[in-house]
């Protein structure tokens, strides 16, 4: 680990944002005291009423290296509380304070001595730590493999669409749930322990693996690459709740 | 209810501790299993957290957020190993 980027709050500006895809924003925050993030890390955004309450919650972000400008993708969870905020309401010229940057141990850094494979594997709105880490990658001339295993409902519910299109040092496979592309050799369902076992890294290279996602999918992806006999030590998740 | 990782804790620690814990390696006061305190199980409520043990799901930490105050117990964790930082001292010159 190279030296750490210091955890702070820091109050940051909206510089851009749209639509990612149906349910999700893509937001550019100018964050001026920022001391830069590794591939991976997260922040909180924290949310005050009017009347003192506050609310926090945790979002990957898209972005690394030593910018002041961070860039997240934000699924709105329904009910949530602070997603639809940001979704929906927050603006371009919108202050808003920040934790971070948050999560040494669910980062990816290319100054990393370890020669192995890595495999991502994402799913849903989980890809958006691991784009970071692939798209980390991508800037480094030579470097390890890396894979990306995506679990995405149709090809609308893609993020980095086009960025995941033009990466060359990460290969990425798409697996669509309920949609899959016009002319996809692949019909549409579930991941399943045989196309896991197809579209990753085999235990004999030994990867290293990152997993993020919703609960019950990392739950079960990570059974799964036990299963294929994995070496737990070397798999790392991050799992997201439905709080929003 | 679902648990996240601790990893998700990583900015309540931070307000706590004063730095991020999550790569430190915390032992279970019950079952002595040693883990990252990113890989035990976080369950999150607007009130605050607990955190067990990912071997035997004993409590290892609870936080309680008030209007006024944050309430830690690490009661469940027998020791917490932190990694000391490569500190960036200039090298001697060489003769």
């Amino acid at each position: 680990m190279t030296a750490g980027f210091r955890a702070a709050w820091h109050v940051g500006r909206v510089v851009s944002r749209r639509a990612e895809t149906r349910s999700a924003v893509r937001l550019e925050i100018e964050v001026p005291t920022w001391p830069g993030n590794h591939a991976g890390s997260h922040l909180d955004i924290r949310l005050t009423a009017p009347d003192g309450y506050q609310a926090s919650r945790s979002y990957s972000i898209a972005s690394s290296g030593p910018a002041t400008r961070v860039v997240l993708a934000v699924d709105e969870v329904l009910s949530g509380e602070v997603s639809p905020y940001v979704v929906h309401d927050l603006r371009e010229g919108d202050e808003l304070e920040v934790h971070g940057p948050l999560g040494r141990y669910f980062v990816w850094t290319p100054e990393d001595p370890d020669p192995a494979p890595v495999q991502l594997i994402a799913g849903g709105s989980g890809v958006v730590p691991l784009f970071a880490m692939a798209d980390a990658r991508e800037r480094q001339p030579h470097g390890t493999d890396f894979r990306l295993l995506y679990s995405a409902r149709t090809p609308d519910d893609v993020f980095f669409a086009s960025e995941l299109g033009a990466l060359t040092k990460t290969r990425v496979d798409i697996v669509h749930t309920r949609r899959s592309p016009l002319g996809s050799p692949r019909p549409p369902g579930r991941l399943t322990q045989e196309s896991l076992a197809e579209l990753t890294f085999p235990a004999g290279v030994a990867p290293r693996i990152f997993v993020c996602g919703p609960t019950p999918f990392v739950e079960t992806v990570s059974r799964w690459l036990l299963e294929l006999g994995q070496d737990p030590a070397r798999i790392r998740t991050e799992r997201f709740g439905g709080s929003g | 209810m679902t648990h996240v990782d601790g990893n998700a804790l990583a900015g309540t620690l931070v307000d706590v501790l004063g730095f991020d814990s999550t790569d430190a390696i915390g032992e279970c006061a019950g079952c002595r299993h040693r883990s990252e305190l990113a890989r035990a199980h976080a369950f999150v409520t607007a009130m605050g957290a607990i955190v067990r043990c990912e071997a035997c799901q004993g409590v290892l930490a609870v936080v309680v957020r008030t209007p006024t105050d944050v309430h830690v117990s690490l009661s469940g964790l027998a020791r917490v190993s932190i990694a000391r930082r490569v500190s960036r001292a200039p090298r001697p010159p060489s003769p």
